[in-house]
């Protein structure tokens, strides 16, 4: 066990054991991000599982690495350390990070069968927007999400609303929000109309304001963003009025892992979140909930989300095409089936929903099909050249903007200068 | 004193330890009661274990503990033996250079390696060390407070039991084996422990040099578990956190007494 | 004889210099010059800048964001958890009913991993439902957001580490007290000074070693602690909780653009070396060496 620790000095000794090992063994690291408590995990494990018993000659090492945040950087670190995995997933939007940093390999020099190209064209389009550049494909879709509003249906009820109609519109959710916001007899809210928080990543829930106002934030090269462009500005203005204005949303910075709790105490009757949070909403809601997709402006819109499974150079021929393998089958309707019910992901293919599991567990929790039926609105999530720092750059001016530090229109305009400022280089 | 200046103080004190005892009862609160009890401190909340068996089964808890418990033991060890050497060297012989290289050893009760993050995951990756346990340990292996502490107390020996020794015919390793260390029970004692939950509880450094379960210590094992995507459940959480922290609790508890008196045998002060 | 006395004392020391030079010294030097290359990317090698790096850190306008914020950190949290460190050393060096119990308390948060407790605080600030605002709640005081919003964002962060360090910075002061002899003040009672004359005249004087020590060690926290921050406001509100050490980790292991965090650091050595020297000049003339 303490191999890892005298790996320097050990070089030797580990290759002689090595050799000893069966020949045809194949080792994979995989590395995806985890959600607490949730079947996430346990559920990766058991697929792994499964597999290397189908596959005696495989062993597939599955590593939590956290959150998104932390998955990314993990991966980055570990590639530059010259260790990567062969597989991981991660944040589909990185791709064009990981690229810039040479680290990962196009999946097309797998696809030879037309049964493969068949595949690949099987997933959701709105998923395959992040996971394809020039012609190659670089990511598959896996571990996808998109955000949905959930509702509280007994608040609808005490607050004299239809509890099966949610807002369609932005202006019925601050109307809703309106009839939903309670103050005690100290004039202090006990209930807010909506929560959409925006802590750590703002800018994906944002970004489906920005869609739904007929907005884009960056090109698809990600070269591009267009931070300070009217409907963008305009949709910042809606979710900065929503606290200011209309007085439905709690003011300054709500925290995204907060954001259940916070709904199932009643301090929320509606929020926004991730679908990944369906199976946590079932299991603690003291109450009756609906899953809608998220008003419409000028149209109905949401981003995509969530991980891509990528392949990291350096791995060996027989290694890359065992983890091709493994992700077909993993992402493979049972498979993928397995996946959804235990987090609550959109499964990345249609073929999916169509299987009987799928059918039988959609029939007794409708709420699961929103998301799917939501894909026809989505767009890809905002990706450029470095990535974690554009993002930020956003984050922070939506951060300003929100707890008033600069006027909107200034705080946009600023973080469309310093993204323009990082991006220069690769146009 | 007077009563009123006695009744006044213990209030304060009482006060005061209350404000500070209450994030850990927080904890034990909800590590012990079902998640719906969060933020709800009713009396007739149902005990339950469950949190510490959920957040045992979601991560590889007892992986984590013992890469912590080889690298507090690896790095307060090594520390031991290297400060130890050092500091007898600085207090007790006379060499050419020796004040300015102290000085410089000083130098680290400042900078710290953890500032220097950027060029030590340099250095640890041109060692190929990224991703062990060596590369979390050796930046702190030796330590410029130890050879501070361990010197100041050395100086304190009287010349006349070194020069009994060196009579009998002993040299200079055993001289130091004999009488230097066994006189300095209470700094090591004192300087083990804060190094010890220095180390344990180091999150940082770990976080950058470690990618996978077989190095990650307790805290950075903890921090992939608590930072998720969905919503952080307090209940389960807390209970990882009561886990991890459990040990160096419980020997703090053990040898708060000792702990003390150690610090002024030392003469940290 | 005395060449046999050299021979051993490098000896002696070379073991523990190798690796303090390796890890302090040498990269402490390496810092200084990489703040001068560009950040090597995909196939793109370093190059010699020159200057470069330090134009980008003044025009950096989240630089100096961090930098005062910190500044207001490192002034926030020294002095009050000196000064309840001192004021819990004052406690528990008496007898009272429920002794052992405050040190305890006081002691406990010195040993839980600031990133595990950092959980804790997290529900403590949570709006509404949080403990705050619960015990808030009882006085009829509406929620509050403090991690937020940009003015409480950083004082929350504050209050964590105080809250953390206090009980450690209290053990050297109980240390400290348990020390001085009781005649001292014994003789000074009999000449009639009061408790806090007592106290002000012959204690605090004879605790100044001890001033210095925990101060410098305070003054080091201040710019090394940030675990906390990445459990409760990842820096935000725009920047507004970020403090120097965890702009460096963003920079150079998010962002990956580690010339710059190497410039960064430049800044935080410098500052640190500038504090340090400050410390030394401003309590020399009053630490009451033995």
């Amino acid at each position: 066990m303490l191999d890892k620790f005298f790996k320097g000095a050990a070089t030797a000794a580990a290759f002689s054991l090595a050799t000893a090992l069966p020949a045809g063994a194949v080792d994979l690291q995989f590395y995806f991000p985890v959600a607490v408590g949730g079947g996430a995990a346990n559920t990766i494990e058991a697929l792994s599982n499964a597999y290397m018993e189908a596959n005696p000659d495989v062993k597939i090492d599955p590593v939590y690495s956290g959150s998104y945040q932390d998955t990314i950087t993990k991966v980055i670190t570990a590639a530059r350390g010259g260790n990567a995995p062969q597989l991981a997933v991660a944040l589909s939007v990185d791709m064009f990070t990981l690229l810039d940093d040479d680290l990962i390999l196009p999946f097309d020099d797998f696809l030879e069968t037309d049964a493969d190209m068949a595949w690949v064209n099987g997933f959701y389009p709105a998923f395959m927007e992040n996971s394809q550049v020039d012609g190659k494909t670089y990511g598959i879709p896996f571990q996808r999400s998109t955000p949905v509003l959930y509702w509280n249906k007994e608040a609808f009820k005490e607050a004299g609303l239809d509890p099966e109609t949610p807002p369609a519109t932005w202006d019925e959710m601050v109307e809703m929000g309106k009839a939903l916001t309670k103050t005690d007899a100290s004039g202090n809210t006990t209930q807010w109309g909506v929560r959409i928080p925006t802590s750590g990543f703002p800018y994906w829930l944002f970004q489906g304001l920005v869609i739904e106002n007929g907005g884009t934030l960056a090109n698809a090269e990600g070269t591009e963003t267009y931070f300070d462009s009217a409907p963008v500005i305009e949709a910042a203005q809606y979710l900065v009025d929503l606290s200011t204005k209309h007085k439905v949303m709690e003011p300054g910075i709500l925290d995204w892992g907060a954001t259940p709790k916070d709904f199932f105490e009643g301090r929320s009757a509606m929020v926004w979140t991730t679908t990944g949070n369906l199976t946590n909403m079932r299991n603690n809601a003291p109450f009756d909930f609906g899953v809608a997709m998220l008003p419409a402006n000028m149209q109905r819109g949401a981003p995509t989300g969530g991980g891509n499974f990528y392949l990291f150079k350096g791995t060996s021929d027989e290694q890359l095409a065992a983890a091709v393998d493994f992700i077909k089958w993993i992402t493979a309707p049972e498979q993928a089936a397995k996946w959804t019910m235990a987090t609550g992901y959109v499964a990345p293919r249609p073929a999916t929903w169509e299987t009987q599991t799928m059918k039988d567990y959609a029939a007794g929790f409708p709420q699961v099909l929103t998301a799917r039926d939501q894909l026809e609105h989505a767009k890809a999530e905002l990706s450029t050249h470095e990535n974690q720092r554009v993002t930020q750059i956003l984050n922070d001016a939506l951060a300003a903007a929100i707890t008033g530090q600069k006027p909107v229109e200034t705080a946009l305009k600023e973080a469309q200068a310093k993204a323009d400022a990082v991006l220069k280089a690769y146009r | 004193m007077s009563r009123y200046d006695r009744y006044l103080f213990s209030t304060g004190a009482g006060l005061l330890a209350l404000i500070w005892v209450l994030p850990l009862l927080y904890a034990v609160w909800t590590a012990f009661h079902p998640s719906a009890y969060e933020a709800n401190f009713t009396l007739s909340a149902p005990l339950t274990f469950e949190n510490f068996a959920k957040a045992w089964n979601a991560a590889p808890f007892a992986r984590y503990f013992f890469n912590t418990f080889v690298l507090v033991t690896v790095i307060t060890g090594a520390q031991f033996v290297l400060c130890t050497l050092a500091a007898y060297g600085f207090a007790r012989f006379r060499f050419p250079g020796r004040d300015i290289l102290f000085g410089l050893v000083l130098l680290q009760l400042l900078v710290m390696p953890d500032v220097l993050i950027v060029e030590n995951y340099r250095i640890i990756h041109a060692l190929g060390l990224v991703d062990t346990l060596a590369a979390i340990a050796l930046p702190y292996v030796a330590s410029g407070f130890g050879v501070f502490l361990i010197r100041q107390t050395f100086m304190t020996v009287p010349a006349e039991l070194d020069d009994a020794a060196r009579i009998e015919g002993a040299g200079p390793l055993s001289i130091l084996w004999r009488v230097y260390v066994p006189l300095a029970k209470p700094t090591y004692l004192a300087y083990g422990l804060v190094s010890i939950s220095h180390h344990w509880n180091n999150f940082l450094w770990p976080l950058i040099v470690t990618n996978s379960t077989e190095t990650r210590p307790v805290t950075v094992g903890l921090s992939v578990f608590a930072t998720t995507d969905s919503g952080v459940e307090w209940s389960v959480i807390n209970a990882a956190t009561l886990m991890t922290s459990a040990p160096l609790l419980l020997a703090f508890l053990l040898f708060q007494r000792q702990f003390v008196q150690s610090f002024m045998r030392a003469g940290i002060k | 004889m005395k060449r046999r006395e050299w021979v051993w004392g490098w000896a002696l020391i070379l073991p523990a210099l190798t690796f303090i030079f390796l890890f302090t010294h040498f990269p402490a030097v390496m810092t200084v010059i990489n703040s001068f290359w560009s950040t090597p990317r995909g196939r793109r090698p370093a190059r010699f800048v020159g200057l470069e790096n330090y134009e980008r850190l003044i025009n950096d306008p989240t630089f100096w964001k961090v930098l005062t914020n910190n500044l207001w950190y490192a002034l926030g949290t020294i002095p009050l958890s000196i000064g309840l460190a001192l004021l819990m050393a004052v406690f528990v060096n008496r007898p009272f009913r429920g002794r052992a119990l405050a040190r305890m308390s006081f002691f406990t948060p010195t040993v839980l991993p600031l990133i595990a407790v950092a959980n804790i605080w997290l529900f403590f600030y949570t709006p509404g439902f949080g403990l705050i605002d619960q015990i808030l709640g009882v006085f009829g005081v509406g929620a509050t957001n403090l991690l937020g919003q940009g003015g409480t964002a950083l004082p929350a962060i504050m209050a964590v580490a105080i809250w953390k360090e206090a009980g450690f910075f209290m053990i050297f002061y109980l240390a400290a007290l348990q020390a001085i002899p009781p005649q001292l003040s014994e003789a000074a009672r009999i000449e009639g000074a009061g408790r806090w004359t007592i106290f002000r005249r012959i204690t605090f004087p004879l605790l100044m070693p001890t001033t210095l020590f925990v101060s410098i060690n305070a003054v080091i926290n201040a710019f090394r602690l940030v675990d906390h921050i990445f459990i409760l406001t990842g820096g935000g509100p725009d920047n507004a909780s970020s403090l120097l050490l965890f702009y460096i980790y963003e920079t150079s292991f998010r962002y990956w653009d580690t010339s710059f965090g190497a410039t960064l650091t430049v800044v935080l050595l410098g500052l640190l070396c500038l504090l340090a020297i400050g410390q030394f000049f401003l309590f020399d003339r009053k630490v009451h060496y033995k």
